[in-house]
């Protein structure tokens, strides 16, 4: 007997659905909002995005990344090949040498894949995930000894004669469910989903500007005329209330884990792991609950309850709000997320729907925006006070000499005597390398970045548009800032409000301005002794703005070797200052803070260099005995040649 | 039961509001005691959403107003007047119309007059009893609230009242929710346009900032830290002062003027 007619059958069949599993999926997507996207130039570019930007992240995991290119690549190929050889039935030897050739490829990758999963990290997730190694094998397998015949290595008639129906079976068994995973499952729900998906997701990412090497961390404007439209919602609500193509990253998921491994929040057992949200997106996206979610749960958080659709309210029933504002907007997970997939938007679009819509910002955080709101500052302080610490400094203001070369940005840490220590070394490194610079004194206003993590987009945009206003009138070439959070908005988030006053400007933290004007020669420095020092890297200067070299660069220039600690760089942990997180004040297990000083403590560092105040706050929080914190500024301070100063010890010897 | 029993279920509750001023930046905003009154309201008539009514007489396109919708209310009514007109006599009609059964306010507004005067005016236009600092509004049972009034140290006066009557409310009060950016924008202004009577007595004033008032010098004679805690947290014994219950009003108002003449208040 021959079963001949059955194999193209079967594959035609499993094509079939699987193209009709994508229309299904397709609509599941389109089924949120418009964005402006270039379908064809994002199709175009795809490949060199899968091969270039995403292997990029991948390839920090070797072992993973080799895996993948044999498996994937191997799949991909063998896909191609079996439509040509078993569905359309042309009858060459090459092709079906091959395609032998590939799905070797694919199976060798599948074993890999099935030995990491033979003892799997808790980050990855089980369940269905756990089949996919011997999916992949079966497929591989399958097919392999169904070419045989077509290579020439078997006879035709060998499987209808000698091994008969029972090898025919079990190759069709094995190619069912090879091609059930690889195929059907691909557009209808199963692991494969992340190849489908994932594939039109960096087509159609909302964040073009990631490719290529670029980077893109500006939180998107919310459209506030929403507010007074018939249906209209500020901020996420509904699944549906995401644009089509967030939907579609969230789809993408590999659940790999790899943001839970690194997530803060997580860590100190706040009930977030950006995994399972992401997850619950899909949930939401397709509706259903979690039940079959096989990963780590929200710490403290039982499994199995979430339900969701896409056009349910997604703070009722699906998510915990606490959830979302266990998020410190550290970004850590996006940067370590190999579809990346966009973590933090979500997180602050849901937020927004929360804090615009429902007025539950949790804790401190109703009371913050009312203070921000009525005097443009965090704490309610009268904002005619905003210049007092700098009293005795003699600033030069903006409203008076109309003119600088830099306009220093203060920040609200001018209202924190801690920070103002940072502020007046700063100042004293400023005046020491004669810079010309002034200050814009009251009218500085905040930044509006707590504002706009805490969802209330409102307040940011008002503050965003008042401060443009007044920076507008004013003429300097640079702005450099001690806070790392007012410098991402101002270089990152102050453009889409159609001001020009910071056109042609450049924006600098401190520590890069710093480190140009020692380079230059304009500051002296004596070198440091003070043992060792370990350099925290602030998330708003380093993964948001990809500044890792110049604070480095600057403790050199004192002949300070950073003692770096295990998470630094890309990579560094959060302090937990960030995102309005100390505001939200979202109980956990342990203190963000507390878990990034156990870091310092194991360089041994006697000193942690910081570039931010909010960072020096979190970090000095922590009970000692601990390292001391210091702003870069004020290490360099203590550094600082003084030619006034010598000249001065020079005439009392 | 009679159909209207005058439960808290179907209570008609009005709560007046003024445009606030924040104590350090003068920006207009929705004054404390009055959105806490709102608050109060949103509470009682958690039920029956349609029982509450928030109304201000002044200008309906006043910014500061937004902010209290933003508690989640549908529409303000606004009676628009002159901005030199004296509003009690129209909110009085109004009252009366609306067929109010409590109205609340705050203590006293943020800007303009700040007198405080305005609850006692409607109280004595109405007619009706004003129960002063109200903390909280506990239970409406056949007509009569239990109503806990505020007083210093944190302590609490229970009082039945009949309705209707006027509450003021203290900053003891519950604290008003969050005002949210979409439900400010979204909620209507109803206006009603409404002639008044200029206050011809306010227009001869000059506005000024108000000032915190001088503290008398408190002298410390306590040693231990028990008797400080005491002191900070007892209640003050008035001494010297003079319960007067049964003296005729001419005497107990002479005994006031004779105070503050003694204080150096009035000369
Ligand atoms: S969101 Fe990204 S990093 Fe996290 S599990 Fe999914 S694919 Fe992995
Ligand atoms: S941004 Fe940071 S805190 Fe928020 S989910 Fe990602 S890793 Fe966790």
């Amino acid at each position: 007997m021959s079963f001949e007619w059955l194999n193209p059958l079967l594959i035609a069949t499993a094509l079939l659905l699987a193209v009709i599993g994508a229309v299904r999926r397709v609509k599941l997507w389109r089924a949120g909002q418009p964005d402006q996207i270039d379908l064809v130039a994002g199709l175009m570019a795809m490949p060199g995005r899968y091969l270039h930007d995403l292997h990029d992240i991948v390839e920090r995991d070797k072992y993973m990344s080799k895996t993948h290119a044999a498996t994937g690549g191997g799949f991909v190929l063998s896909a191609l090949l079996i439509m040509l050889v078993h569905l359309l039935g042309i009858d060459s030897q090459l092709l079906a040498w091959a395609l032998l050739a590939s799905l070797t490829l694919m199976f060798v990758g599948a074993l890999f894949v099935f030995k990491r999963r033979l003892n799997p990290p808790s980050r990855i997730s089980k369940g269905p995930w756990m089949r996919l190694p011997k999916s992949l094998l079966a497929f591989a397998g399958g097919f392999f000894v169904l070419t045989l015949p077509a290579a020439g290595v078997l006879s035709d008639g060998f499987m209808a004669q000698t091994s008969g129906v029972l090898l025919t079976l079990v190759l069709t068994a094995l190619i069912i469910w090879g091609m059930g995973e690889l195929f059907f499952g691909m557009t209808w729900g199963g692991p494969m989903k992340h190849a489908f998906a994932g594939a039109l997701h960096l087509a159609f990412h909302r964040r073009q500007e990631r490719f290529g090497g670029g980077r893109s961390t500006g939180l998107k404007p919310v459209d506030l005329s929403l507010a007074t439209e018939v249906g209209g919602v500020l901020g996420v609500a509904k699944p549906t209330d995401f644009k089509w193509n967030q939907l579609l990253g969230f789809d993408a998921c590999v659940q790999c884990g790899k943001c839970e491994a690194v997530c803060p929040a997580f860590a100190a057992g706040q009930p977030l792991n950006p995994k399972k949200l992401i997850q619950d997106m899909v949930v939401g996206l397709a509706g259903g609950s979690d039940a079959k979610y096989a990963g780590s749960p929200y710490p403290g958080k039982e499994v199995g309850h979430a339900q969701g659709g896409p056009d349910q309210i997604i703070t009722q029933g699906l998510l915990d709000p606490e959830t979302l504002w266990s998020c410190t907007t550290c970004r850590a997970c996006v940067e370590e997320c190999p579809m990346m997939i966009e973590h933090v938007d979500a997180i602050v679009d849901m937020r927004r729907f929360l804090t615009m819509e429902k007025g539950s910002t949790p804790n401190k955080g109703a009371e913050v925006l009312d203070n921000i709101i009525a005097t443009d500052n965090p704490n309610g302080y009268a904002p005619a006070s905003r210049t007092h610490w700098a009293a005795d400094q003699n600033l030069p203001l903006m409203k008076e000499v109309r003119e600088a070369e830099v306009l220093f940005w203060v920040s609200d840490g001018a209202f924190d005597m801690r920070s103002q220590r940072i502020l007046r070394a700063f100042v004293k490194l400023l005046k020491a390398a004669k810079v010309d610079f002034a200050v814009l004194g009251d009218e500085e206003l905040d930044s509006g970045d707590v504002a706009r993590r805490l969802g209330d987009d409102a307040t940011f945009q008002n503050l965003a548009k008042r401060n443009l206003a007044v920076l507008s009138q004013y003429k300097f070439s640079t702005i450099v800032t001690t806070d790392p959070h007012a410098f991402h908005c101002l270089r990152n988030e102050y453009n889409d409000f159609g001001s020009d006053a910071l056109e042609g400007v450049e924006v600098f933290h401190h520590t890069t301005f710093l480190n140009s004007l020692v380079q230059q020669g304009r500051l002296q420095l004596d070198p440091f002794v003070g043992g060792k020092v370990t350099y925290h890297d602030p998330c708003y200067l380093g993964r948001y703005n990809g500044e890792y070299e110049a604070p480095r660069e600057l403790l050199r220039s004192m002949g300070i070797e950073v003692a770096e600690m295990e998470r630094s760089g890309f990579r560094s942990r959060c302090c937990g200052g960030g995102g309005g997180a100390p505001v939200t004040d979202i109980p956990g297990e342990r203190r963000i803070a507390d878990m990034r000083m156990e870091d310092a403590n194991e360089t041994g560092a006697e000193l942690i260099a910081v570039g931010c105040q909010q960072c020096t706050a979190m970090l000095e929080g922590v009970v000692e005995p601990r390292p001391q914190v210091k702003d870069i500024a004020e290490i360099l301070v203590g550094q600082l040649v003084d030619p006034t100063a010598k000249g001065l010890a020079k005439e009392v010897h | 039961m009679q159909p209207n029993s005058l439960q808290l279920e179907n209570l008609k509750i009005v709560t007046l509001v003024s445009v606030g001023k924040h104590p350090q930046s003068g920006r207009v905003r929705r004054a404390d005691q009055d959105s806490r009154a709102v608050e109060l309201g949103l509470t009682l008539a958690a039920q029956n959403p349609d029982g509450l009514m928030v109304l201000h007489a002044g200008d309906p396109a006043e910014p500061g107003l937004r902010s209290y919708a933003g508690m989640g209310l549908a529409a303000i009514n606004v009676l628009q007047l002159d901005p030199a007109a004296d509003a009690v006599a129209p909110l009085g009609e109004q009252l009366q119309q609306s067929g109010a059964d409590i109205v609340l306010t705050g203590v006293r507004a943020e800007s303009g007059e700040g007198s405080g005067m305005l609850p006692y005016q409607l109280a004595e236009k109405l007619g009706w009893p004003i129960v002063s600092r109200v903390a909280d509004i506990v239970s409406v049972n056949e007509g009569v609230a239990e109503v806990l009034q505020a007083l210093p140290r944190g302590q609490r006066r229970a009082l039945k009242v009949r309705l209707p009557f006027i509450a003021s409310i203290d900053t003891a009060a519950p604290a008003a929710r969050q005002s949210a950016f979409g439900p400010a924008q979204r909620a209507a202004m109803t206006v009603t346009v409404v002639e008044a009577e200029t206050d011809t007595v306010r227009q001869s004033w000059d506005e000024a900032v108000a000032r915190k008032r001088p503290k008398r010098l408190k002298v410390i004679k306590a040693k231990t830290a028990a008797e400080r805690f005491k002191a900070a947290t007892a209640k003050s014994q008035s001494e010297g002062g003079r319960i007067m219950k049964k003296e005729a009003p001419e005497e107990q108002a002479q005994a006031i003027v004779d105070l503050l003449i003694e204080e150096g208040v009035l000369r």
